[in-house]
């Protein structure tokens, strides 16, 4: 159905929110965008209320440009900054419960999979450092065990922001936040190797700076989760309120960190990587 | 396995034709589970274990169901349960004790996600101290979340309200998930006669577009589904949202009682409707009840059962009616705080008239003895602790 369900329904064009409209006007569905024309189509977000200079908000706009199919996409969320906006997409969304956004996505991804043998469905999780490494280790880590054909996108801000600043396990070590009044004790934990190590088939990092490699990535990571295992995007998306980054100084921050610890790296299997040079030899086959 | 044919689920609950099995209480379970035109089934083996999961496991690797798979643990099978219903699918699972309380942060969010799913509830203590014994006081945890609690007395039950709630809690005025509860051990690893239907009739599939809130699948307008906490809307708004939704919840929980009327007799059933002493009680203790009102009838007095098989939406009129003019009711249960007790008492006006036991816990049996001396103490008659057979 995908398409067939975004349409509005002939005769009521005029009773439907304007912004609807234009979605299905202006908007992404069914069409071929590049994410540098940001600003000169309807986007699939709608206003959200994220603070000045979230680069998570930031990124996540361009994940919602990036989707190859997005009349097919279910993205699935938890507590934390993100869902505050991933909720505000014409994309349908699920928020569960606390750190259970990879069991919900495997239960949801089955079904469907029954349902619709013949059909592309795309789940994504988008949670943040804490949902998917502190709460919710044990469902992520299982779901990539299991080999679960979804894409999970950590949106890292390496703090509890939406709760009001509390140290995570990604917090970087001996950054003093609160329930962290000394400093974090012990190192980032390195979620990249650790998907590696549990049977991620595509792994990627990295600091938002080129929004077209950040589609790129996100578009590699949901392909090669439609017909390989389970993918994973470690994304650097700053808090410039807890981590006091001006807002003018945001990008600053994330070239910074580029440099530092959030190079852009990536990692497929061999079996992934054979199925991207055939499909992207043919542009003209790939949605951009 | 048998290739089935999809009947007609008032066919298959009320006519269809029966084998008498001599079966577990938790092969009663995986059996209904066989019948129900389950899609998927996720299994985590909590200590204490019933067999039911992997049962319905091996129901799954004979083709039955169309997916299964061993969960990391509870909160992660009972999550991936609410993903998989809205995804459309047909859902069940099953846990006991301690997994219970585990799962119970997803499990009790599922009436407010409009997930109709069947969990299986197979009673034991809940730590500490660590033991793994029948006790149903996991039960109390499951009454105030919103879904339909069943209490199952013997392995007939188990198999009919275990079939039956896969039909419940898809009806789009109901729409929530169904607890089939029954003691551990007592039911689950005890044998006894089940009536069962035939093994290739199976119910009709989940229609998740027969439903009050669309799955999540991309199929169905409107497009933009959120099934979201309205916390970012406004504070007005997330109130009333939130009042609203949770008072459709137990309204829906209340339009169940219809279907446990039409599919599974009522939701008590009533020996000696004419008594003046009753016994009110659930699951295995409604049976411990049974004998006793068999005792009492030997030695010529006036005494009835009550059995409460549905414990949410809980039968207040039903049992303010039948109790109208007893004038003892003992409450016999399987636990320490007597939540069936104070259920009964909260329905009836005479609430002083109650007996609040015998109660036994932390898994003990609940012997026939013990109903019968509070039967005595009712009718006042002083005895010798003697039992007529």
């Amino acid at each position: 159905m995908g398409l067939e369900y975004v349409r509005i329904s002939p005769g009521f064009e005029k009773y439907m929110p304007k912004d609807y409209v234009d979605l299905v006007q202006y908007g992404q569905f069914g069409k071929e965008i590049d994410v540098q024309q940001l600003g000169q189509f309807k986007e699939l977000v709608e206003e959200h209320p994220m603070c000045a200079g979230c680069f998570m908000a930031y990124f996540i706009r361009v994940f919602y440009a990036a989707l190859p199919k997005p009349e097919d996409t279910i993205v699935i969320g938890t507590a934390g900054c993100a869902r505050l906006s991933l909720s505000q997409a014409a994309v349908p969304f699920i928020y569960g419960n606390y750190g259970d956004t990879n069991a919900v996505a495997s239960g949801l991804k089955r079904a469907l999979s029954i349902r619709f043998p013949d059909k592309e469905k795309d789940v994504v999780v988008i949670a943040g450092d804490g949902g998917l490494i502190d709460i919710g280790f044990g469902m992520t880590m299982h779901s990539w065990f299991r080999r679960e054909k979804f894409t999970t996108i950590m949106v890292d801000n390496e703090v509890y922001g939406n709760t009001g600043g509390q140290e995570s396990g990604m917090s970087p070590k001996g950054v003093q936040l609160k329930m962290a009044p000394k400093g974090k004790q012990f190192d980032k934990i390195n979620a990249v190797e650790l998907a590696k190590t549990a049977g991620c088939v595509y792994v990627a990092k990295l600091s938002p700076t080129n929004p077209k490699r950040i589609a790129k990535t996100v578009r590699r990571a949901i392909l090669a989760a439609r017909h390989f295992g389970p993918t994973f995007i470690h994304a650097y998306t700053s808090c410039n309120i807890e981590y006091s980054i001006p807002t003018e100084k945001v990008l600053e921050d994330a070239r910074k960190r580029e440099k530092q610890d959030f190079g852009f790296y990536e990692w497929m299997t061999e079996e992934v990587k054979e199925f991207f040079e055939e499909i992207e030899r043919k542009p003209e086959e790939v949605k951009a | 396995m048998p290739e089935q044919r999809v009947v007609d689920a008032d066919y298959l609950l009320l006519e269809a034709p029966r084998e008498r099995k001599f079966i577990t209480g938790a092969q009663a379970m995986a059996e209904a589970v066989k019948r129900a035109n389950v899609d998927v089934a996720i299994a985590y083996p909590i200590t204490p274990q019933s067999e039911v999961m992997h049962l319905v496991g091996d129901i799954w690797a004979q083709g039955y169901i169309k997916d299964y798979y061993r969960a990391e643990e509870e909160y992660g099978a009972m999550s991936a349960i609410a993903g998989a219903v809205r995804g459309g699918a047909r859902a069940f699972s099953a846990t006991s004790g301690p997994g219970l309380l585990r799962g119970l942060e997803a499990i009790a969010s599922w009436p407010g996600h409009r997930i109709p799913a069947v969990l299986g509830v197979l009673t034991r203590v809940v730590n500490a101290p660590l033991s793994i014994q029948p006790d149903n006081v996991e039960i109390s945890y499951l009454l105030n979340c919103g879904m339909v609690v069943l209490h199952a007395e013997n392995q007939q039950d188990v198999f009919d309200f275990t079939l039956a709630s896969f039909i419940i809690s898809e009806m789009v005025d109901v729409y929530i998930p169904i607890a089939v509860c029954t003691e551990g051990f007592f039911v689950t690893h005890a044998k006894g006669y089940v009536n069962m239907t035939p093994e290739d009739m199976k119910l009709p599939p989940r229609d998740p577009y027969k439903a009050p809130v669309p799955p999540t699948d991309c199929e169905i307008p409107p497009a933009r589904i959120q099934r979201d906490a309205p916390v970012q809307k406004s504070n007005f708004m997330s109130y009333l949202i939130h009042a609203v939704w949770q008072q459709e919840i137990w309204a829906s929980n209340i339009r169940a009682m219809k279907y446990i009327y039409k599919y599974l007799g009522g939701p008590i059933e009533v020996i000696n409707p004419d008594a003046e002493v009753f016994v009110v009680a659930s699951g295995c203790a409604a049976a411990q009840g049974r004998e006793a009102v068999r005792y009492a009838q030997l030695e010529g007095l006036n005494v009835g059962l009550v059995k409460v098989k549905s414990i949410r939406p809980f039968p207040e009129k039903e049992i303010r009616q039948v109790l109208s003019k007893a004038k003892a009711i003992i409450v016999p249960e399987h636990n320490i705080v007597g939540w069936l007790a104070k259920e009964v008492k909260a329905a009836i006006p005479n609430s002083d008239s109650v007996i609040g036991g015998p109660r036994v816990y932390g898994g003990m049996t609940l012997p026939v003895e013990l109903i019968m001396e509070k039967i005595y103490q009712a009718l006042g008659i002083k005895k010798e602790k003697k039992v007529v057979v």
